[in-house]
């Protein structure tokens, strides 16, 4: 038997599998709510099965001359650029809304002035990095998604395959380095706006010099705080890339795919970060 | 003929769920040869050339080209091959985010980018000026029309100099006028390249001008086989219908 090219995936041979189980529950009399959930869970470890094989084939074509440089600087730029904006006004906002309603509560035990430090540790931990990965997997992923699909809808995609220039490499590799890339920085500036943020708010309720509002915002920070977000937000940006591209690439003939494409890639990019977190999380509380 | 055969397809099968599109299709074609495939809308010409170059994988059945067997290449062998094939998209496929030079630029970098000595300016011109259009080297897809997005195409095809075309529909959506400049392009190009091609089109014009011999495609294999004098003497109904 020959492999199967992965933008080619064979979905009539997949669901005459689905198709079978359905026909073996039929047999046995099972109700039709069933029927739909099976065809539902066999396309859901479908697509996982398929986005693990075409995570090897992209990591693979990382490493394969000719290097895009040039796309991978353009997208990182891109992407970057264009999200920006909106991560540095959502950080600012979080951060300042973050003190403003957990001064009160601190005040109630006397301990206002941990507020820097208690903002820096769930902002810089938790808040930035998720909240930041959920906005690039709205607007970041979502982008590679239907940009990708509008190319295999007009046969692009095809066109680049038939001629051997390989566009897993060009069109896929390229944008998952440029996220991988991108996502952290995007992180970093989320979580600067956000301690500034919290500054203000701070000297809203008491006047805080700078010096001293750093000062107590790294008091309760260290080293363990700041490796674990920072790999996870790497794996964020490899993820928003990765899914964005697959949902693309798979995408079907019509118009309306790339939409779906569009959709699919923002849900399932969503759900893998809150996975990705849970599992550092869980790591590092083990740690 | 003695020619040599370029790509030889045996008992093809393709099928898409309980619809059978390909049901052991045979082909062959041979060195310097333009073939025409006729056939009505979703009778599986396209498939069968797709299949040609696994865009599309058959259920069943053999495809050599060029003396390889395309259904047993892994992925760099096959990529390999593809450079030897060009095909050329219904509706052009052009990379939108790219100008003219760019697209034809495109498969040199890609493929042949440890070929430090390659002429890539000279290259891209000579392709250009093969369709007639050399003045268009600097436009971006979107100011093109239909017919000179599928030049520009043809012209991308041939700059890595293939040995066979794959013409999928090449003057379908064009007016008569473009579409007869299409069709001597094409013979023009086996002239000038040397090529073989197989031509999947509706339009018996295109057929008349542009292929040896044709084809047509009917319950997913080949009912009638002629050239075109002799299908437009032939009487059947399933024949006639084309040249109505």
């Amino acid at each position: 038997m020959y492999k199967y090219s992965l933008n080619k995936i064979n979905y009539p041979t997949y669901m005459a599998k689905i198709n079978v189980s359905v026909a073996k529950l039929r047999i046995r009399g099972k109700p039709k709510m069933k029927e739909e959930t099976l065809t539902f869970y066999n396309g859901v470890f479908i697509d996982l099965g398929e986005l693990v094989l075409f995570t090897g084939k992209v990591i693979k074509q990382m490493f394969q001359p000719p290097f895009e440089f040039r796309e991978f600087i353009k997208h990182g730029f891109l992407l970057g650029n264009k999200s920006l904006a909106l991560v540095v006004v959502t950080g600012f906002i979080m951060g300042l809304v973050l003190t403003m309603q957990m001064n009160p509560v601190l005040a109630d035990f006397g301990a206002q002035t941990l507020l820097p430090g208690v903002i820096a540790v769930s902002m810089v931990r938790e808040l930035g990095p998720v909240i930041t990965g959920l906005i690039c997997a709205g607007k970041i992923s979502s982008g590679i998604a239907a940009e990708i699909a509008a190319m295999t809808v007009t046969e692009q995609i095809d066109a680049m395959e038939v001629s051997g220039t390989r566009p897993l490499s060009f069109v896929v590799a390229s944008r998952v380095m440029a996220t991988t890339l991108v996502v952290p920085i995007l992180v970093i500036f989320a979580d600067a706006f956000s301690l500034f943020g919290a500054f203000l708010a701070v000297n809203v309720f008491e006047e805080t010099s700078v010096t001293l509002f750093i000062n107590r915002s790294f008091s309760l920070m260290g080293f363990v705080d700041l490796l674990p977000s920072t790999l996870k937000t790497v794996l964020f940006g490899f993820f928003i890339g990765l899914i964005g591209s697959y949902k693309g690439y798979t995408a079907g003939k019509g118009t309306e795919s790339v939409g779906k494409a569009a959709n699919s890639a923002v849900v399932a990019a969503s759900l893998t970060i809150f996975v990705i977190d849970l599992v550092f999380v869980l790591i590092t509380s083990i740690l | 003929m003695d020619k040599e055969e370029v790509i030889v397809a045996k008992k093809l099968y393709k099928s898409f769920d309980k619809n059978h599109i390909l049901r052991g299709i045979d082909l062959v074609l041979h060195k310097g040869e333009n073939l025409g495939v006729v056939g009505k809308s979703g009778i599986g010409k396209s498939v069968l050339i797709k299949c040609i170059v696994r865009l599309i994988e058959p259920d069943a059945g053999e495809i050599d080209v060029l003396g390889t067997n395309v259904l047993e290449c892994n992925s760099n062998e096959l990529n390999e091959l593809r450079k030897k094939v060009g095909y050329l998209f219904q509706g052009g496929a052009l990379y939108d985010s790219m100008s003219v030079r760019e697209n034809l630029f495109f498969p040199i970098r890609r493929t042949q980018f440890r070929d430090k000595k390659l002429d890539t300016e000279e290259l891209i011109e000579r392709s250009l000026r093969s369709v007639g259009l050399l003045d268009a080297i600097d436009k971006m897809p979107s100011e093109l029309s239909g017919g000179m997005k599928k030049r520009i195409a043809l012209a991308r095809t041939l700059i890595l100099k293939p040995e066979i075309i794959l013409y999928d529909e090449p003057t379908t959506g064009l007016d008569a006028v473009t579409s007869g400049e299409i069709s001597e392009l094409i013979l023009k190009i086996r002239e000038e390249y040397n090529t073989a091609a197989i031509i999947i089109t509706h339009d018996m014009k295109c057929a008349k001008i542009a292929t040896d011999s044709i084809k047509i495609m009917d319950e997913g294999i080949f009912k009638v086989v002629g050239t075109y004098d002799e299908l437009s003497r032939n009487e059947e109904k399933e024949v006639r219908d084309y040249f109505i």
